[in-house]
C-alpha cells in the first residue's frame, strides 16, 4: 500500500482550498468506490480529504416543492426519504436497485455521482486504458465490451457510467451544486457527466478540486407516476446491463409530457430527448412507444459484443411506458 | 469403561455441527489467523504476459521501501526438486506459461509494505505470441492418455455411426460451458514456519496428508519432517484439493528469509493460480426409435489445459453409464493453450458433461413427443452399460417419480412458450444427476481414555461440509456410546494418514477407517473386561486392504433435479422460481449437514446455469472478470425456493456406513434442469451457458 495522508475537512470552502491546485488530492466520502480503486492501484492519491462530515446529510424541502439533497446523504437515507418516495418514486427505486444494503448505507450522493466506470480494463492496472492512462489505448473496443456503451462513445473510450441514481436524476433534470475555488456554481443534469470524446480521463465537467455540496431536485408534478427499471444479470447486487428511468403524464390517451433517461448505454446517463419529443402529443400506445424508442436508438452504434442492448433498451422502455400508461 | 448399554444410534440424526459454537464465536482458527513470532508477509508478483520468459527483475525501487526483507525470483530463489505437477515448480524457471503465473515474491515486515514493494518490482520479459482460444477445430487438439482420475479418454461399443444413420429420431447438437472459477469464502492461505526439525505449514487445504506428501520431497525432506495443520477450512470445492503453487511459494519464501512467512492468495489471484473448470465444447448425438428408446449415444468433448500440465477433465464419463444403448462412443480431446491450468471444481466432469447429455435428452423427449421422465425410465439400463457389472444400487427412477410427485409434474403441459404469469413466461424442466462412489485407503486411531471418553484421530478435512460431525456420529455408533463422549481430531498431518476431501469420498473413506479403529478398540476393551488403564488404550486401523479388495459392482449415486423458471419476454431475464432435488445416495449420515451439501450444490448449479462465466481476454490472455463484482455467483435473491430430499436407499455393497458421497451430486444436472425449463418457458433452446439476457433478448 502506498502511504497517503488523511485530512478531515471542516467545511466545504476549506476542503476546496486544500484540494485546489493539488491533483494528487482526492475527496473521500463513503469510500465504497475510492477505497477499492486505491487497493487496485487505480487511484493513487497522496492526500485524502474526508468530506463525509461536512457535506450536508439532509434532504430539505424548499418553498416551491424543490428538494435539496445534501451531498453527504447516504444512498439508503435518500431511497427511504418519504418525500422522495412519494414525489419521485423513480429516484428511490433507482437508488435501491444499486449495490447492496451495506454499500448503500455507506455510499453518499456525491460519491455516487462521481463513481468511476466499471470497465474491466480501467480497473486492471496491468492493462492499457485511455481513461486511466491517457494515450495508452482502449482495449475494450476490440476486447470484452458486452457491458459497455452503444451510444455517444468515441474511438478513445467506450465505457459506461455505472450509477443508477444518476439516471433518475438526469430524467428529473436535477441541478448539481458545486463549490470551487471561485465560489459556488450549479451544473444541470444531464450535463454533469461528459461523453468521452478525446478526453476520456474526464468523467464529468467538474474542474480539479471542485466539490459537490448538494443536488437540487426541481418539482415535476407528474413524477409521482414514474419508474426505474433496471435489467441485470443477477437478481440483486449487480450493475445494470441497461436501465430506463421514466416519468409519464398521460391524459385522455395522449402523452402530455414525459421524461426518459437510459443507464448502462453511455459514458453519461443518457437523456432520451429524441424519444421524449416523439412522444409529446402522441397517443399512449405501444406502437407510439416503440416509435419513440427506435427514434432514440437510431443513433446507437453497438460494439461487437453488445448489439443485444439495442432491442433490450427498446423492449424495456416500451414495457415501462406501457405499464405507466396503464396505471394512469 | 463405564457405559456398556448401547444408546440410540446417532447416524441418521441431525446432530448440530460439533464445532459450530467455535465457529460462530470466532474461536475456530483458519490458516491465515496463525501468528507465530517473527512473522513476515509475502506478496506474490504475477506475470503480466501470457507467454514468454522473464528476462530480468529490477528490485531497486522495491528494496528501498521500509520493511522490505527480500525480493525473490527465478534468479535468486532457492532451488527445489522437480515436481510431477509443474505448477509446483514455482520460481524455478524463466518461462511464463500463462498470464498471472507467479514470477516473483516480495517479503516485508507488514502486509502493506509487501503489497507496495510488489507493486514497485519491475519484471522485464521476452514476450512471445500467445494462443488462449479454445476451439473444437483447433489444430492442437489431441487425445490424452487418460482423463481424470484414470479413465480412458475414448470408449466405443457397437457401431455408433451406422446406428446413427439408421435411427428414426436423431438429436445432434453442440453445447458449450464456459470456464468457471471456484470462489470459496476463505481464499487460499498459508503460514510457513521452518524449524530445526523441518517445516510446519498452517494451510487452507482439503487434505493435510496430501500437502505434506507433495511439499516434503520438493524441499528434500522426509514426509515426517513436514507438518500440515489445517483444523478449519472455509470452503474449497476442489480448488484446495491438489496442492498448487501458493503453498510452495510460502514455504520457499520462508526458507529464503529464515523467518515464518504468511501468504494469502487474493481474490484476483485466485482467477489465475488455483485452477478452474475448463471450458468445454460438447457435441452430443442421440439416435432413438420413435418411442424414444436409445439406439446410440455419441458424446465428444473438447477442452483445454495449460502448457505446463495436462489436466484432462472427464467430461463424458457419465455418458458411459447413464442410459442403456447398444451403440455408444465417448471421446475427449484436449488442447494445450497459454492459459492457467484447470483443476478440480465440484463434480469435475459430471457437471459440464451432464449439462450437455441431459439437455440433449430433453431435446430427444421433445423430438419424440415423450415426457422427459418417461424417456429416462425407458432407457434405464439393467446393468452398467460399459462394464456389464451390476449396479450396487440404482434409484434414478425412484428419484424421478418422487420428484414428479412433489413438484406437481403430472399437471405439466409439455407445449413450450405458452404460459404467461404476471407478464412472465413460466416453464419447468427436469434432469438427472449422478456421481460415482469412490473410496480411498485411510488410517485412523481410536483411544479409550480413563475418564470414559474416546478420542478418534484421522487426518481428514472438514472444509465446511460437516465431516467432523459425521465422523463423530460414525465413531459414536461404532463404539456404542453417545456422541458427547467422542472427540474427533482431524485437520493435521501428524494424525493418521487420510485421503483428501474430494471426489465425494471423504465420509466413505474416513468413515471406514474410523469404524474399523472403533471396532478394534471395542474388541481390545472387551479383552480387558472393559477396564481402561490410567494412560488409556489406543488401537489403529488401516483400510488399504479392505478398500483394495472390494466386490465388483458399479457404484454410483443418482438424483433428479426439477426447476421452474420465469423469463421476462421483453428482456430475457431468467429467474429460477423453484428448485427441487431428489437424491438416492445410500444412507444419509446427518440429514442437516447433508441437506446443506445438496442445496449448496444445487445453488452452485443454478449459478452455473444463469451467471457464472470466466471471460478469457484474447488480447491479454487472462480471465478478465477476476473479482466478485464482475464474476457473478448467485446471490440470495437468486435462490427463492430450493429443496432437497432423498429416497431411502439400503446398499450393502458400499462401506460400513452404507453411505454414498453427497458433496458433489447436488450440482450435477441442475444447469440442464434450468436450461430445459427455459426451453419449456420460452420455446428457445439455449445451448451455451450461462443463460443470460443476451442469449434470449430479441
Ligand atoms: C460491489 C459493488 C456493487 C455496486 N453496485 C452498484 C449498482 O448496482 N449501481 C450503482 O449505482 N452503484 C453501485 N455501486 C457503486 C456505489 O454506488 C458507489 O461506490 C457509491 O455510490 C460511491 O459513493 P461513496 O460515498 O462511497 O464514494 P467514494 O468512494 O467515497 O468516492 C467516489 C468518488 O467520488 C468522489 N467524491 C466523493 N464525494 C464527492 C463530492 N462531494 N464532490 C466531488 N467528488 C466527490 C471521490 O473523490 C471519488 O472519486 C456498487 C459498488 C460496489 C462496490
Ligand atoms: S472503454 Fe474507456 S475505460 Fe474502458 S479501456 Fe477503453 S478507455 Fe479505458
Amino acid at each position: 500500500m502506498r502511504p497517503f495522508s488523511y485530512l478531515r475537512a471542516q467545511d466545504a470552502p476549506s476542503a476546496v482550498a486544500t484540494a485546489t491546485g493539488r491533483p494528487e488530492t482526492m475527496y473521500l466520502a463513503g469510500g465504497t468506490n475510492l477505497v477499492d480503486l486505491m487497493r487496485l492501484g487505480v487511484a493513487v492519491p497522496d492526500v485524502l480529504v474526508d468530506v463525509s462530515g461536512i457535506a450536508s446529510g439532509t434532504v430539505e424541502e424548499t418553498g416551491d416543492g424543490t428538494l435539496l439533497v445534501g451531498a453527504g446523504v447516504r444512498n439508503s437515507d435518500l431511497a427511504a426519504d418519504p418525500l422522495v418516495r412519494r414525489r419521485q418514486p423513480l429516484l428511490s427505486q433507482a437508488v435501491l436497485a444499486g449495490a447492496s444494503g451495506q454499500i448503500r448505507n455507506m455510499a453518499t450522493v456525491g460519491g455516487n455521482l462521481m463513481q468511476r466506470t466499471r470497465c474491466p480494463y480501467f480497473q486492471d492496472v496491468t492493462k492499457p486504458c485511455n481513461k486511466r492512462l491517457p494515450g495508452t489505448g482502449c482495449p475494450a473496443r476490440t476486447g470484452e465490451n458486452r457491458n459497455l456503451a452503444i451510444l455517444g462513445h468515441s474511438d478513445s473510450c467506450v465505457a459506461t457510467h455505472p450509477s443508477d441514481m444518476a439516471v433518475a436524476l438526469a430524467a428529473l433534470g436535477a441541478i448539481v451544486h458545486v463549490e470551487g475555488a471561485d465560489g459556488p456554481r450549479t451544473v444541470p443534469m444531464p450535463g454533469l457527466h461528459r461523453l468521452p470524446g478525446d478526453e476520456p480521463e474526464r468523467d464529468t465537467v467538474l474542474g480539479q478540486g471542485e466539490l459537490i455540496t448538494a443536488v437540487e431536485v426541481p418539482p415535476l408534478p407528474f413524477a409521482g407516476r414514474s419508474r426505474y427499471r433496471k435489467v441485470r444479470d443477477r437478481a440483486s447486487f449487480a450493475f445494470a446491463v441497461v436501465s430506463v428511468a421514466v416519468a409519464l403524464d398521460v391524459a385522455d390517451g395522449i402523452v402530455r409530457d414525459c421524461r426518459i433517461a437510459f443507464g448502462g448505454v453511455a459514458h453519461a446517463p443518457w437523456r432520451a430527448e429524441t424519444a421524449e419529443a416523439v412522444l409529446r402529443g402522441a397517443t399512449a400506445t405501444e406502437t407510439e412507444f416503440a416509435r419513440a424508442a427506435e427514434a432514440e436508438l437510431a443513433a446507437a452504434r453497438p460494439l461487437p459484443g453488445n448489439a443485444f442492448k439495442i432491442p433490450l433498451v427498446r423492449n424495456v422502455l416500451v414495457r415501462t411506458l406501457a405499464d405507466l400508461a396503464e396505471a394512469s | 469403561m463405564t457405559t456398556l448399554t448401547r444408546p440410540t444410534p446417532s447416524v441418521g440424526s441431525a446432530l448440530d455441527r460439533v464445532e459450530g459454537v467455535e465457529k460462530v464465536t470466532g474461536q475456530a482458527k483458519y490458516a491465515y489467523e496463525y501468528a507465530p513470532d517473527d512473522l513476515v508477509y509475502a506478496v506474490p508478483v504475477q506475470a503480466d504476459i501470457a507467454r514468454g520468459e522473464v528476462r530480468s527483475v529490477d528490485a531497486d525501487a522495491a528494496v528501498k521501501l521500509p520493511g522490505v526483507i527480500a525480493t525473490i525470483w527465478y534468479g535468486n530463489a532457492p532451488r527445489i526438486a522437480p515436481a510431477e505437477n509443474a505448477e509446483l515448480s514455482v520460481l524455478q524457471s524463466r518461462r511464463v506459461a500463462y498470464r498471472g503465473q507467479y514470477v516473483a515474491v516480495v517479503v516485508a515486515d507488514t502486509l502493506e509494505n509487501a503489497v507496495e514493494a510488489a507493486r514497485l518490482l519491475r519484471v522485464d520479459y521476452d514476450v512471445e505470441g500467445h494462443d488462449v482460444e479454445l476451439r473444437a477445430d483447433h489444430p492442437g487438439m489431441y487425445r490424452p492418455e487418460k482423463v481424470n482420475p484414470a479413465y480412458p479418454a475414448d470408449t466405443e461399443q457397437g457401431d455408433p455411426d451406422e446406428a446413427l444413420a439408421g435411427a428414426e429420431v436423431v438429436v445432434d447438437e453442440v453445447y458449450s460451458t464456459p470456464a468457471e472459477h471456484n470462489n470459496p469464502m476463505e481464499p487460499h492461505a498459508t503460514v510457513a514456519v521452518w524449524g530445526d526439525d523441518g517445516l510446519t505449514l498452517y494451510d487452507s487445504t482439503q487434505g493435510a496428508t496430501a500437502v505434506r506428501d507433495t511439499v516434503a520431497p520438493l524441499f528434500g525432506l522426509p514426509p515426517g519432517n513436514v507438518r500440515v495443520v489445517s483444523p478449519h477450512v472455509g470452503g474449497g470445492f476442489g480448488s484446495k484439493g491438489t496442492p498448487l503453487s501458493p503453498v510452495v511459494l510460502a514455504a520457499l519464501a520462508a526458507k529464503h528469509v529464515g523467518r515464518p512467512v504468511k501468504l494469502t492468495v487474493t481474490r484476483r489471484q485466485m482467477f489465475a493460480v488455483i485452477g478452474y473448470r475448463t471450458p468445454t465444447i460438447q457435441r452430443v448425438r442421440l439416435g432413438a426409435d420413435a418411442e424414444g428408446r436409445l439406439k446410440v449415444i455419441v458424446h465428444d468433448a473438447f477442452e483445454q489445459s495449460s502448457r505446463i500440465r495436462e489436466f484432462a477433465e472427464q467430461t463424458t464419463t457419465p455418458t458411459r453409464m447413464m442410459y442403456a444403448a447398444p451403440n455408444r462412443r465417448t471421446t475427449h480431446r484436449l488442447v494445450r493453450l497459454d492459459v492457467p491450468t484447470p483443476s478440480w471444481m465440484r463434480a469435475p466432469g459430471e457437471t459440464p458433461g451432464m449439462y450437455a447429455l441431459e439437455s440433449a435428452l430433453d431435446e430427444l423427449a421433445v423430438a419424440c413427443g415423450i415426457d422427459p421422465i418417461e424417456l429416462r425410465v425407458r432407457n434405464e439400463p439393467a446393468a452398467d452399460p460399459e462394464s456389464g457389472l451390476p449396479f450396487s444400487s440404482r434409484n434414478l427412477v425412484a428419484c424421478m417419480r418422487e420428484g414428479a410427485r412433489r413438484f406437481g409434474w403430472a399437471e405439466r403441459d409439455p407445449a413450450p412458450g405458452i404460459r404467461l404469469r404476471d407478464g412472465l413466461l413460466v416453464g419447468t424442466g427436469v434432469a438427472a444427476s449422478t456421481y460415482p462412489v469412490y473410496r480411498r485407503p485411510s488410517r485412523a486411531t481410536a483411544t479409550a481414555l480413563a475418564d470414559g471418553t474416546f478420542t478418534v484421530r484421522i487426518a481428514a478435512a472438514d472444509i465446511g461440509t460437516g465431516a467432523r460431525t459425521a465422523l463423530t456420529q460414525i465413531a459414536a455408533d461404532a463404539l456404542g456410546v453417545p456422541t458427547g463422549l467422542v472427540r474427533v481430531e482431524i485437520g493435521d498431518s501428524a494424525l493418521p494418514d487420510a485421503s483428501l476431501a474430494g471426489g465425494s469420498m471423504g465420509t466413505a473413506s474416513w468413515g471406514t477407517a474410523v469404524v474399523r479403529a472403533c471396532e478394534a478398540l471395542t474388541g481390545a476393551l472387551r479383552e480387558r473386561g472393559g477396564q481402561v488403564p490410567p494412560d488409556g488404550v489406543e488401537v489403529s486401523a488401516d483400510t488399504a486392504r479392505e478398500v483394495g479388495n472390494g466386490e465388483r459392482y458399479a457404484r454410483h449415486a443418482f438424483g433428479a433435479q426439477f426447476a421452474e423458471v420465469a423469463v421476462d419476454p421483453g428482456t430475457g431475464e431468467t429467474r429460477v422460481l423453484r428448485l427441487l432435488g431428489v437424491f438416492a445416495a445410500g444412507r444419509i449420515v446427518n440429514p442437516k449437514t447433508a441437506r446443506s451439501q445438496f442445496i449448496g450444490g444445487m445453488t452452485m448449479g443454478l449459478s452455473m446455469a444463469l451467471l457464472e462465466e470466466s471471460v478469457m481476454d484474447r488480447e491479454f490472455g487472462d480471465y478478465l472478470n477476476h473479482d466478485l463484482a464482475q464474476y457473478h455467483v448467485a446471490a440470495c435473491a437468486d435462490v427463492r425456493d430450493i429443496e432437497a430430499v432423498w429416497v431411502d436407499e439400503d446398499d450393502p455393497h458400499l462401506n460400513p456406513m452404507g453411505a454414498k458421497g453427497i458433496g458433489e451430486i447436488g450440482i450435477v444436472g441442475t444447469a440442464a434442469a434450468v436450461a430445459n425449463a427455459v426451453y419449456h418457458a420460452t420455446g428457445v433452446r439455449v445451448r451455451d451457458l450461462p443463460i443470460r439476457v443476451d442469449r434470449l433478448v430479441r
